[in-house]
């Protein structure tokens, strides 16, 4: 069953008084539980595919369907509470909030669902323990390294059990080993728990762990090229 | 958590926060000190009394009255009693030694001005004695005067030095009540004149007329300067709030300068606030955006900005307000002669408040705009 059904979108900008068109006539389909990853050169478009699928930004024209809800209708008030229950999300430079520990940026996405303060509280041990971060939980951002940093950043984007989670360089900012851990994490997320992950990297390890690769060039895409595949799969 | 996330917010940049409150708290300091200057000037003018009327020479308030004026007065309809003064401008030793003297009629004086305290024996005592002065609280402390000192002023209006034995020291009934005012008998001074200076003899400065009640200030006023038209001395007759104001109207131009300057501080610091609040908002922009892409809306993040601003405000305005008080202590030891009446009052607090409030307010209004338009993807500075 497809969660995701992207249907002939275009996406341009203003720079001035230029339009440039980003993203041409896309159509892609992303099954449940499956595992994304997105490639291309800077500026190929891949970073505004995943603003598009996450509800950060509005389609010029085409459909955009998410586990049976039309978001390039939604108004914005409506898209950001679509986003509260229905997307987690991971950047490359973590996001955290630098002024609340651990515990409280994993419990903040949970303010906006009306949990009682236990109900709360259960839900961010869980997911403090599925990225085994428990005995960190009262640390402050500056008081972790990037590798506990992004785990806390997976912990709030899975914690109020989104439908997908989307991926912005995940890796970008870390270590190798520390990249291998998140990956793992994220591998687990999907196979076990049944997330659907759509990733945007460059970076070929990264891309060798998804189910999919796609491939984003001058706001086309294609499947992506036998060199890139046999780069993932060699990394 | 909004509240923990907006005071540690307040507080992530330390020094900032730090001196943008000092800078609040010392400009709402400022404004409560030139607000209570205002009221000050304004002391005499609210402690004045509705019942009472004060009748001048209709030319100018230097020329004086003849006494004989006084028993005509008195049988004016709905006047209840009638005293009289005039202004004695002697010095104490040295002329910066300022303090308001007054030759007057005890008695009806004393009568009149019910808020002037005096104990029974030292009124008894001023009475009786031709001789004798009485002095505010705040006066006889300022100069150490006790009861039974000898007091010379130097005159100036009425030459040589004058000799009053100190009597009695009144308080004030009320805080609004001037205790830094001088009173001798002004039969002390006529007599004099009456020996060295005939021509000045037998005349008061202003006569001060205590109605049976205040209705009647109108035609008590119109009854006694029609009484003495088109006499070598005419009179104007006028409510004691309105003679006070008319003193005040001459300093209007200053006054209208103070309250320009109080208000500009306010603009100036709403500045200030306004531009620290930008900057601290410009620096998280990437937070509020990944607030949004979290679901939080405009609304929430609003009141987290406004919140903010008011809690630097509000810390900052609060201590301004409590530092106002000994301030303004100080300020009144200092020219407690010009202000006998200086203290805060209720109304600049709750002026302070309200200045405080608009500069938090006004100060978060941009930061909250550009954060309600951000576009996520803008301030997560990842778009391509």
């Amino acid at each position: 069953m497809n969660v995701i059904e992207i249907n002939d979108i275009v996406k341009s900008y203003r720079r001035g008084n230029q339009r440039i068109r980003v993203l041409e006539h896309i159509s892609l389909t992303i099954a449940n539980g499956e595992f994304l990853s997105l490639m291309g050169p800077s500026g190929s478009g891949k970073s505004t595919l995943l603003n598009l699928i996450a509800g950060l930004d509005q389609v010029d024209s085409g459909s955009i369907r998410i586990g049976g809800t039309e978001i390039s209708t939604l108004s914005e008030t409506g898209l950001a509470a679509w986003r509260a229950g229905r997307v987690g999300f991971i950047f490359q430079f973590y996001n955290l909030i630098p002024v609340l520990t651990a515990y409280e940026n994993i419990e903040l996405p949970l303010m906006l669902t009306g949990l009682s303060k236990k109900a709360r509280h259960a839900h961010v041990i869980t997911a403090l323990s599925l990225v085994s971060l428990q005995d960190r939980m009262d640390h402050y951002p500056r008081q972790l390294s990037g590798g506990q940093q992004q785990r806390v950043a997976i912990a709030r984007a899975v914690v109020t059990d989104p439908t997908i989670l989307v991926a912005d360089e995940p890796t970008g900012d870390l270590d190798r080993r520390s990249a291998e851990d998140v990956l793992e994490l994220m591998d687990q997320l999907c196979t076990q728990l049944g997330k659907t992950i759509v990733m945007v990297t460059h970076d070929p390890r990264a891309a060798g762990r998804a189910h999919t690769l796609k491939y984003l060039e001058k706001g086309v895409l294609s499947d992506a090229p036998q060199v890139a595949v046999s780069e993932c799969l060699q990394a | 958590m909004r509240l923990k996330l907006l005071f540690r917010n307040v507080f992530r940049h330390k020094l900032r926060a730090f001196l943008t409150i000092v800078g609040i708290g010392v400009a709402i300091l400022a404004f409560g000190m030139l607000r209570t200057v205002i009221s000050a000037w304004y002391a005499g003018v609210n402690a004045s009394s509705s019942s009472r009327l004060v009748t001048r020479n209709a030319t100018s308030l230097i020329f004086p009255l003849p006494i004989s004026y006084l028993e005509k007065i008195r049988e004016v309809n709905g006047v209840r009693e009638v005293s009289y003064s005039n202004w004695f401008g002697g010095i104490y030793i040295d002329a910066k030694n300022f303090f308001v003297n007054f030759a007057v009629e005890p008695r009806s004086y004393f009568d009149l001005y019910p808020e002037f305290v005096l104990p029974e024996a030292q009124s008894t005592a001023f009475f009786r004695d031709r001789k004798a002065c009485v002095a505010g609280r705040k006066l006889a402390k300022r100069f150490g005067w006790s009861v039974g000192d000898i007091i010379t002023l130097k005159g100036t209006i009425y030459p040589g030095n004058w000799d009053f034995v100190l009597r009695g020291i009144y308080h004030g009934k009320n805080a609004a009540t001037d205790e830094n005012q001088f009173f001798f008998h002004w039969s002390y001074l006529n007599e004099s004149l009456k020996k060295n200076d005939p021509r000045r003899a037998d005349h008061v400065g202003v006569y001060v007329i205590d109605l049976k009640h205040p209705d009647m200030a109108a035609d008590v006023s119109e009854a006694v300067d029609t009484l003495f038209r088109n006499s070598y001395a005419e009179t104007l007759t006028e409510t004691e709030k309105a003679f006070q104001m008319s003193f005040v109207s001459m300093t209007e131009a200053i006054l209208t300068v103070i309250q320009i300057v109080s208000y500009v501080i306010i603009v100036i610091i709403m500045a200030v606030v306004a531009n620290t609040m930008a900057m601290s908002v410009r620096e998280r922009m990437g937070e509020f955006a990944v607030f949004k892409t979290l679901g939080f809306g405009g609304s929430y993040l609003s009141i987290l900005i406004l919140g903010e601003s008011m809690a630097l405000s509000g810390i900052g305005g609060l201590l301004g307000i409590v530092f106002t008080f000994p301030a303004a202590r100080a300020f009144a030891e200092a020219v407690g002669q010009f202000f006998p009446i200086f203290h805060v009052s209720l109304d600049t607090i709750f002026m302070d408040i309200g200045a405080a409030t608009a500069v938090g307010a006004v100060a978060a209004m941009i930061p909250m705009w550009r954060v309600i338009h951000i576009r996520i993807a803008d301030g997560l500075g990842r778009t391509g």
